[in-house]
């Protein structure tokens, strides 16, 4: 390509104490094109923009920016120079108004007061014409999905930058529509000539939007190649350094009949709860891996809420195996060997301040009580044996879990309630954001887990990884559970046409 | 020696010595200590006396504080429980009966129990926000030590009462060991249970710490009961201290003398890890601080402007932030264009 790149950034080194984050890294970045950087977790990905955006400084190297030596020395000033980020957790204020949300810092003013109309009437416009977005901009963000929320970040990224739009992980907790909605934004920006980056561990969505691919791995450039000339094989051996053949190779599972005469972990009789999910029920045999598989926000993480006492019943009733009691709080539910893995890992999953130890025992300890406390030397075993068995790093029982990247911070949770030795493990998008060597790790172990007469209650927005885990499927729509579907039936199309609707 | 700096106890330490240093250059016989009639006596020993009830009401607000909660009722606690103890006391006929101390104590001490589960209810039950459930008992509870006391001081003559503010205990002061018993209490249950982890990671994460099974609401309950109990054991010895109780002046801006001490040990008012010697090191640092002032013959009328300097310059070097951004800008001193954002950074 004879044209020059809007960004370039040269032999880029950064180091962290202990850590070698990046070395002699190179980027470059052309306008109108989407420029897809991959890499597995801990691979420099998040580090490589955190530099270039100026959260994080640049030991050695240079960063150009349409040909001239630029020092970005906080976000603030990428944003000026013409970088937007958004970033994989959406990092917006929830407790404000969608229009303040996307004008923070730049309300429109008017002798020094907030012109509230005429902000509230541009963050409507700005989100109809850019997003196709038809919402009420007064509203608190929190009022919205996470999904909405991301779109809203999205707009706000756009409304500010001008050549450069860096999308960290934008996908991750979009539907199948609401990714379409995107992507159908993303070539729309590109045609306009705007420069993008875009960081996803969905393959397939790497190949349907970007024209180039950066790779990274351990912190190292592997290579820069045209999306067209990649096998898509050959760029999942190139993260992860070795052959994929044998991480597609899971274990045949056997079909429903297997677990028919197996004893009841788990029923659920007419339960529902007004504005979560209508009546339903579902029943969990010893063993069994149970999907749960529906647009987001069709009521699966509701669902999962319910048999973890999460959140209270309306009507109707949960039983787990041993118990007469229904579920009715998380203390009940882990006492009775439920354990629930949430989506949402940052608010409802790690202790931030705490560190990899105390995030992995405090499940286990909560159902001793506070007066029988582990001893120290076997909450380091424990630890040392789970950071072992699952592969975490760095692999010291003694950092704190929000030093950890994300897919390493989902194997602690793991690792947290696999220690209780749950009847039934709930695990609600347990691969969201992780890269494809973990995902097969947690994958097989869910395999694992049910040889061992373990049931799972398994929640994905991939549905060929629930397809692939699961012995029998509950499809939810619109807050509803429409259908069961096992054996012969579990095919991608058949899920999908359930899901849709387009079968009586 | 990197180690060192890092402990989260080297800071404080480090400002407590150099107080300490600065009394000891400025006047010499700062650290002489005397023994009359069997006890010492001296400025390190007043130091310990005179901060015996900050560092009780620092040790309940440190375990508070880490649960991302605060309890501003202390300081009228230690007053209820002062004025309570003295009127029961000076009503009785025999002011130097033991059983009368004991059971004025006692019933001073259930009081502030009591008033610690009424703030654990307003925060744990109600859902209302620490700083406003505890205000309310910070305005009222003066009105209550008023009313008992009939807006009066109220002065007992009893040598009972007034042993453990001013007695002796193998040559130091009573309250040293009651401080060190709360101490120890404190840490046993925080550190040798598992209430520790569970306050630390209510305070860290309450939605997930309730998703793990822990019950926060029992957590905060338990918080705010212990540090009722210690303001009203620092109520005891503050009264016992002078055998008088001043339902309007006992105890009082104890709350912030003791969120500072907390805060200058190293727990974050973000709640989650918290470090019990640490508040001790910030209270003693306090207490010096005003014996340093008062020593060295300030004008009363500017005392607490230069209390207020003093207590910048050690939050400021106690802030992590203030440091890395100091040292940054002393290593790119010659290169502007390199000083970068570090305050975002992590690590």
């Amino acid at each position: 390509m004879g044209q020059q790149p809007v960004l370039e950034m040269r032999g880029i080194h950064k180091q962290f104490p202990g850590v070698k984050a990046l070395s002699n890294v190179d980027f470059r970045l052309f306008a109108g094109e989407v420029h897809a950087l991959m890499g597995e977790n801990g691979a420099g990905k998040s580090t490589l923009i955190k530099v270039l955006t100026g959260v994080y400084s640049i030991d050695q190297g240079s960063v150009k920016l349409a040909g001239e030596a630029v020092h970005l020395k906080s976000p603030l000033e990428a944003q000026n120079a013409g970088i937007s980020t958004v970033y994989q957790e959406v990092n917006l204020c929830t407790n404000l108004t969608v229009a303040e949300n996307i004008f923070i810092g730049r309300e429109p003013k008017r002798f020094g007061r907030i012109q509230w109309k005429e902000m509230n009437r541009s963050a409507e416009k700005l989100l109809k014409e850019r997003m196709q977005l038809d919402i009420d901009v007064t509203l608190p963000l929190h009022a919205y999905s996470v999904a909405i929320q991301q779109l809203i970040a999205i707009a706000r990224a756009l409304n500010i930058s001008a050549k450069v739009l860096i999308l960290d992980e934008p996908t991750s907790s979009l539907d199948a529509n609401e990714v379409a909605q995107l992507f159908g934004i993303i070539r729309k920006l590109k045609a306009e000539g705007l420069a993008i980056l875009f960081v996803t561990h969905f393959l397939d969505q790497v190949y349907e939007v970007s024209d180039r691919i950066t790779i990274l791995r351990n912190g190292n450039l592997i290579g820069e190649y045209m999306a067209s000339e990649l096998p898509k094989l050959e760029l999942v051996s190139l993260m992860i350094g070795k052959d994929l053949n044998q991480l597609e190779q899971l274990p045949t599972k056997s079909t429903s009949d297997k677990f028919r005469h197996n004893e009841m972990i788990a029923e659920a009789k007419g339960a529902s709860r007004t504005g979560g999910i209508e009546p339903f029920d579902l029943q969990i045999r010893k063993g069994e891996v149970v999907g749960l598989a529906g647009l987001l926000g069709s009521g699966r993480t509701e669902t999962a809420r319910l048999f973890f006492g999460a959140d209270s019943l309306d009507q109707g009733s949960i039983s787990i195996k041993g118990s007469k009691e229904s579920v009715d709080s998380p203390r009940k539910a882990i006492n009775q060997g439920v354990a629930f893995c949430s989506e949402n890992r940052k608010l409802e999953g790690i202790l931030d301040d705490l560190t990899v130890r105390e995030n992995i025992i405090v499940a286990l300890q909560s159902t001793r009580g506070w007066h029988k406390p582990i001893s120290r030397k076997k909450q380091n075993e424990i630890a040392e044996h789970y950071i072992k068995l699952l592969n975490i790093n760095p692999p010291s029982a003694d950092h704190l879990i929000k030093n950890l990247s994300g897919g390493n911070q989902q194997k602690v949770l793991l690792a947290r309630w696999l220690l209780t030795e749950p009847k039934l493990l709930i695990l609600d998008e347990p691969t969201r954001g992780i890269d494809v060597g973990a995902k097969a790790e947690i994958q097989r172990l869910v395999l694992d887990l049910s040889e061992d007469g373990v049931s799972v209650l398994f929640i994905s927005s991939e549905l060929e990884e629930v397809l692939r885990v699961s012995h029998r499927i509950a499809v939810l729509r619109d807050r509803r559970k429409i259908k069961e579907i096992s054996d012969e039936e579990m095919t991608e199309h058949n899920i999908m046409k359930t899901i849709a609707g387009g079968e009586a | 020696m990197k180690n060192i700096v890092r402990h989260h106890l080297f800071w404080p330490t480090a400002i407590l010595f150099s107080l300490l240093l600065f009394n000891f250059v400025y006047s010499p016989d700062f650290f002489s200590i005397v023994v009359r009639e069997g006890k010492l006596y001296g400025s390190l020993i007043d130091i310990l006396n005179f901060g015996a009830p900050l560092m009780l009401v620092s040790i309940g607000m440190t375990l508070v504080i880490a649960t991302k909660g605060i309890d501003l009722s202390v300081g009228s606690i230690v007053a209820i429980a002062g004025a309570l103890s003295c009127l029961l006391v000076s009503k009785g006929s025999d002011q130097n009966a033991l059983s009368l101390v004991l059971s004025a104590m006692g019933l001073a001490l259930l009081l502030s129990l009591l008033l610690g589960v009424w703030n654990g209810i307003l925060v744990a039950k109600a859902g209302i926000q620490p700083i406003i459930a505890t205000l309310i008992l910070m305005v009222a509870g003066r009105g209550v030590a008023q009313l008992i006391t009939s807006g009066q001081i109220i002065t007992v003559n009893s040598e009972k009462y007034a042993f453990i503010g001013t007695g002796a205990l193998a040559s130091l002061p009573v309250s040293i060991f009651v401080v060190l018993i709360v101490l120890a209490i404190a840490i046993l249950f925080t550190r040798k249970s598992a209430m520790g982890l569970f306050i630390e990671s209510v305070g860290s994460n309450p939605e997930a710490s309730r998703l793990s099974g822990i019950r926060s609401k029992m957590v905060l309950l338990i918080v705010y009961v212990f540090c009722g109990l210690c303001a009203g054991i620092a109520g005891l010895l503050v009264s016992s201290n002078v055998s008088s109780a001043d339902g309007n002046n006992a105890g009082l801006w104890y709350e912030l003398d003791a969120i500072l001490a907390v805060v200058i040990g190293g727990t974050s008012l973000n709640g989650g890890r918290f470090y019990l010697i640490g508040t001790i090191i910030g209270a003693l640092m306090i207490q010096t601080l005003t014996t340093t002032i008062y020593m060295i013959g300030i004008p009363p009328e500017i005392t607490l402007v230069v209390k207020a300097c003093v207590v910048l310059v050690v939050c400021l070097i106690q802030s992590e932030t203030f440091r890395k951004a100091l040292i940054q800008r002393w290593k790119t001193r010659n290169y502007p264009a390199e000083r970068e954002v570090t305050t975002n950074v992590n690590q």
